[in-house]
């Protein structure tokens, strides 16, 4: 089954990226990664730019609505995320609960919709 | 030849009572998908229903269930509006299901389909309906009798748990060493919780509640004999058979409440005690020690009054100790509570449980019955502790013992 894995990070998960602690946290994040292509499971995926980064859109009435910033509100913000082939989703849950941002943010599993 | 309709259902009851749970388990753990599975197993058993009687019964009924049963879930794929791959996985599930049908004994996938229905990713409130739904075959109108809920509310919570089951794709599998306790651990909870349904009604007067305590006992005889080496399976076991064993003292003859210590012994089943027993002590081999198994001791040393006459309360105490240590519930430290009481004195007993959460304690029977005992017991006022559990009681048989107890008190 395809799956896609949401990761959402804390604000100091954000801060690490470019903080003192850039080493650790990328160097995480690579072998993580690397473990993933190894198993032969990845099908694709993105690290997003900070939430300050994004901007939201909304229609309603016709009219378009820009907003600066994330769609949510929240304390983890989403930070990207991979896709992918697994055979069931308790695997995948074994593959989210090794995800470097588990420890301190949160790890989605989706089942892709397949039209 | 022909066969009377009658004896058909017979037959047909005794093939769902045996098999309907490997049958099931064996179509859903190759189409991934428990509502189609439960679908074309009711088919084939429809139609069995139906040719049975004119052709005879098959000399192996549940090849001849699997045979038909494929044949649907073939419609299924074919007609049914689902997605590609599903239908894919549907075709190969009637494939296996055709190849198993000559072999004369098929795989038992029980456990897998006990761990689908006890997993992480499925509502807790769904874990014990939905394995007495798929499992066991019972039907939600049964079920929601027994949980006092609407039929319709356990429809949607069953209906539900296997989509998502289907569409997140849960694994058909034994968890692995490293998961294989925790998961576990919502199995045995998830039976208990069964059992739990019919001890509530301490009448024993509702037929159907019975009923379910022995699919409950049914289902932990299934996880012994799957997980031989689990020492909980087998103190969840030893823990049923106890209490099954005082089913018939728990009533006097008027149908008054009789409490556990005021018990007959004589109306207490000795070869279910033996066989908790026997479960306890194989359990006890592999030396680590569990919530269930604890749960059990407990009963042990309460049953051993059959023999010596006599209940030694230090010893539960113990027991109760390490519970609350281990596993803390308020179950466990009102019963800890008691066995103090009982054992170093009311006083004790009341200081154990001045130390438990006062919000959690307010609408908690047994820590309103407790402690009203324990108060009378020192002579204290224990008017507005009885009058708590009695509010609180839901049987009427238990109000009326409660009523007593405090009329005598005030005395």
């Amino acid at each position: 089954m395809k799956y896609t894995m949401l990761i959402y990070e804390t604000e100091a998960d954000f801060n690490a990226r470019t903080s003192d602690e850039q080493a650790r946290y990328w160097g995480a994040w690579k072998a993580y990664h690397q473990a993933l292509v190894q198993a032969g499971v990845i099908a694709g995926g993105h690290a997003l730019q900070p939430p300050v980064t994004g901007t939201t859109v909304r229609v309603t009435g016709g009219k378009r609505h820009v907003q600066d910033g994330p769609y949510a509100d929240t304390k983890e913000q989403l930070g990207g995320f991979i896709d992918l082939e697994l055979p069931s989703l308790d695997v995948a849950l074994d593959w989210a609960a090794r995800c470097p941002a588990a420890a301190s943010g949160a790890v989605e599993i989706r089942p892709i919709h397949t039209m | 030849m022909a066969v009377d309709a009658l004896s058909v259902e017979r037959v047909v009851e005794a093939v769902v009572r045996d098999s309907y749970g490997r049958l099931v388990s064996f179509l859903a753990a190759r189409s991934r998908d428990v509502a189609s599975a439960e679908d074309a197993l009711g088919e084939a058993l429809v139609s069995a229903l139906r040719t049975w009687p004119r052709d005879g019964v098959p000399e192996r009924p549940e090849g001849w269930l699997l045979t038909a049963a494929r044949r649907r879930l073939i419609d299924h794929a074919r007609h049914d509006r689902v997605r590609a791959d599903g239908a894919v996985t549907l075709r190969l599930a009637a494939e296996r299901a055709e190849e198993a049908a000559l072999q004369p004994e098929f795989p038992d996938d029980r456990l897998a389909l006990l761990f689908v229905c006890a997993h992480p990713a499925i509502d807790p409130a769904a874990h014990t309906p939905l394995m007495l739904q798929v499992v066991l075959g019972l039907d939600a109108a049964r079920i929601a009798r027994a949980f006092l809920v609407s039929p319709a509310t356990v429809s949607q919570r069953l209906v539900r748990a296997k989509t998502r089951i289907r569409d997140t794709g849960i694994a058909f599998a034994v968890p692995g060493p490293a998961e294989l306790s925790s998961r576990l651990e919502a199995v045995l909870q998830a039976v208990y919780a069964a059992y739990g349904t019919s001890w509530d009604d301490v009448a024993g007067a509702d037929a159907r509640l019975r009923g379910l305590a022995e699919e409950a006992v049914w289902l932990a005889r299934v996880l012994v004999r799957l997980l031989p080496a689990e020492p909980e399976a087998r103190g969840l076991l030893a823990l049923l058979l106890h209490c099954e064993a005082r089913r018939p003292a728990r009533r006097g003859p008027g149908g008054e409440y009789v409490p556990l210590t005021e018990q007959d012994v004589t109306r207490w089943s000795r070869p279910l005690i033996d066989e908790a027993e026997r479960e306890l002590t194989a359990a006890a081999v592999h030396g680590t020690m569990g919530r269930f198994q604890l749960e059990a001791a407990i009963q042990s040393v309460h049953a051993q009054r059959i023999v010596t006459g006599r209940t030694e309360w230090g010893a539960i105490a113990l027991f109760y100790e390490a519970l609350v240590r281990g596993f803390p519930t308020l179950g466990a430290l009102v019963g800890h509570a008691a066995a103090l009481g009982a054992s170093r004195g009311a006083r004790e007993g009341l200081a154990a449980l001045d130390a438990s959460d006062a919000g959690s304690v307010a609408s908690y029977q047994p820590y309103w019955a407790v402690r009203a005992h324990l108060l009378a017991q020192t002579g204290a006022d224990a008017t507005e502790a009885y009058a708590r559990a009695i509010a609180l009681s839901e049987d009427q048989a238990v109000r009326a013992f409660l009523s007593r107890r405090a009329g005598a008190a005030a005395r």
